[in-house]
């Protein structure tokens, strides 16, 4: 990415001395805006922003220590370099504590000024970086991954592929609970701008009043409360990706804000004068049905076509009952690891129970299941009663009508071999079955033992 | 359309005769115009601080230009000069105007108790003339240590970098301005 013009602010009451640092920072191909006082200062803050400001400590009306605060306040980012005339220490130390980044004597070096700058800058695009990074590396340690061998879940994978490399918009739809913030999140480490954050927002979660400012951000004064500028998450996403969960429930002015800034690039914050210029990717996503809300009016049209790009369609999770096995594990695992709890398995009862089960809350539901019967569990492995809901009947009554008569047979086998600890002659009685079929009907449903499955007889695994 | 010619003043200027019919045959060669010194007298009191003891840059760039209005001028300064912010400056140019000031005083080796170098003297005045004058033409200062337009705090700075354009600064390379 090519570098940004960096920018200087320049506040000093004497004409002269603005003059003279003016033409000097231009020639070094800085931004450079002048004030004369506090108040001319503080005014041009609001309408650009700048990276660094040089600020006479001694300034008819609010002092340069005064103003020094304010603008710590506007943005602390902002790197503050004292200058006066007549040097104290107790004036130095003060401006240090309050947190300038440097305190010079006038006149200056120019020698001094130019590696004072050049460091101030530095400091400024270190510091940028390094709450990027931040946040990245937040952001990788609490990843997790799609688990999932399904056909299913192998279309998605492989859709998620073809559109993380793209800059299009996405739109994934699903229940709640199939993992739909996963999959932005997994598009968009798999993306160009990995290195930068995704910023979530949930649009069903805030008030209409709060979504606007957490969206767009403000400028200090903006309304009753706003004490300081604020960014927006819209800013926040700048370079990076925007994941705007619940799409559906966006109110209808903000629809034409959002809409706007889909097509411009550019945001205002609240209060603000100056659009500010981004370049984020947006990922959305829902489990409404927009086309019946556009249809209803609920929904502006023109926003649905700009984000309803590309789409991908999460399976639920009873629609892909043999993922179960390996999402319990995965579950397991990594809550084993957080709760220092040493369990390792589910009992054959209880993972017949899990598979049995129609999951209407889907992978977020199994996701608690799990970490709550984790909590009561008393072994190494996890019983039946350690889940938290009942299934009636037998597994094959338990699944529900949506899947074929292969897909019952399939989930009914898988749970049979998983209840018996893989020992074929004993799945295969209690089956009905002989063995030779039920190896035929293994390979066929591509079914395969785990490690973690509960042992059973010395029984060849199918390969 | 070939470049305005540039005008030579003298301000207090040891051997200014000399010196300047040193530098004028390598000003023309760096920006393909003529290079003359102007016969008129110039007076830089005006721009003098007698608390500094130095010659504001800015205020002689005013005094330079003067009634000229068809010319480039570079006043070579033999005294000291400043801006209000700095304790001193090598020379000083409006960007993009027409009038640029350099100063030899602290280009000279003898300030700094070393050996005169004469030599050395006119190849440091010739780099800081090249480069006071390149931002009338609107260079900014470039990051390529070799180019004339590379920003010198230190007199050993400018012995790092050539008296040539790096081919993007190069005001008679075209359109290729910064």
């Amino acid at each position: 990415m090519p570098d940004k013009q960096a920018s200087i602010l320049i506040v000093d009451d004497e004409t002269s001395v603005r003059d003279s640092l003016l033409h000097w920072f231009r020639k070094d191909g800085l931004r450079v805006g002048t004030a004369a006082n506090a108040t001319a200062a503080l005014q041009a803050l609001e309408q650009a922003s700048y990276d660094i400001v040089l600020l006479d400590i001694k300034m008819p009306g609010m002092d340069g220590m005064e103003l020094q605060a304010r603008i710590h306040a506007i943005d602390a980012k902002i790197v503050v370099i004292m200058m006066t005339a007549f040097a104290s220490v107790d004036t130095a130390v003060r401006a240090l504590k309050q947190g300038a980044f440097d305190y010079v004597t006038k006149p200056i070096d120019p020698d001094e000024l130019s590696h004072l700058v050049g460091r101030a800058l530095k400091e400024r695009k270190l510091e940028d970086e390094n709450s990027q990074l931040r946040e990245t590396i937040a952001e990788l340690s609490s990843a997790d991954f799609i688990v999932g061998d399904s056909p299913a879940m192998q279309n998605v994978m492989a859709l998620i592929r073809q559109v993380a490399e793209t800059n299009s918009t996405v739109m994934i739809r699903g229940e709640s609970g199939t993992g739909k913030e996963l999959v932005a999140r997994t598009i968009h480490a798999q993306s160009p701008r990995k290195f930068f954050p995704i910023v979530p927002v949930n649009c069903g979660a805030l008030p209409d009043s709060l979504l606007e400012s957490e969206l767009f951000g403000h400028e200090k004064g903006a309304f009753t409360g706003a004490q300081f500028r604020r960014k927006g998450r819209l800013e926040m996403a700048d370079n990076g990706t925007l994941f705007l969960d619940e799409i559906g429930t966006i109110p209808p002015k903000m629809q034409v804000d959002l809409l706007r800034v889909i097509e411009t690039s550019e945001v205002m914050r609240l209060g603000g004068t100056r659009p500010v210029k981004l370049d984020f990717r947006i990922i959305c996503a829902t489990h409404e049905d927009l086309e019946k809300a556009v249809a209803d009016g609920r929904f502006r049209h023109d926003l649905y076509y700009r984000i309803n790009v590309f789409s991908i369609r999460l399976p639920a999770l009873r629609e892909r009952r043999e993922d179960i096995p390996a999402l319990a594990r995965h579950f397991l695992e990594r809550l084993a690891r957080q709760m220092d709890k040493r369990v390792t398995e589910f009992s054959p009862e209880a993972m017949q129970k899990l598979l049995a089960y129609p999951w209407p809350g889907n992978v977020r539901e199994l996701a608690n299941a799990v970490e709550r019967s984790m909590v009561v569990c008393r072994g190494n492995a996890i019983a039946a009663d350690d889940l938290p809901f009942t299934v009636s009947g037998g597994p094959a009554a338990a699944v529900p009508g949506t899947g074929s008569l292969a897909e019952m047979e399939k989930v009914h086998i898988a749970a049979t071999l998983v209840r018996t600890g893989w020992n074929i002659t004993q799945a295969a009685d209690v089956l009905e079955i002989d063995r030779a079929t039920l190896y035929n009907k293994i390979k066929k449903y591509g079914l395969q033992r785990s490690p973690t499955d509960a042992s059973g007889s010395g029984d060849p695994k199918p390969s | 359309m070939p470049a305005a010619p540039i005008h030579l003043v003298p301000i207090y200027l040891p051997n200014h005769t000399t010196v300047l019919a040193q530098l004028a045959p390598r000003l023309e060669q760096a920006f393909a115009t003529s290079v003359v010194v102007r016969a008129s007298r110039f007076d830089p009191e005006g721009a003098f601080d007698g608390s500094r003891g130095q010659y504001h840059a800015t205020a002689l760039l005013d005094l330079l230009l003067g009634e000229e209005r068809d010319a480039r001028v570079l006043g070579v300064a033999g005294v000291d000069l400043f801006i209000p912010i700095l304790t001193y400056v090598f020379g000083e140019a409006q960007l993009e105007g027409t009038a640029a000031v350099v100063s030899t005083y602290r280009l000279d080796n003898a300030i700094y108790g070393l050996p005169k170098d004469d030599r050395l003297l006119l190849d440091r005045l010739t780099k800081e003339a090249v480069h006071e004058l390149g931002h009338t033409f609107g260079l900014l200062h470039c990051r390529r240590s070799q180019c004339v337009m590379h920003s010198s705090t230190y007199a050993e700075d400018i012995d790092l970098k050539s008296a040539r354009f790096c081919t993007s600064c190069d005001p008679m390379a075209g359109p290729g301005r910064k």
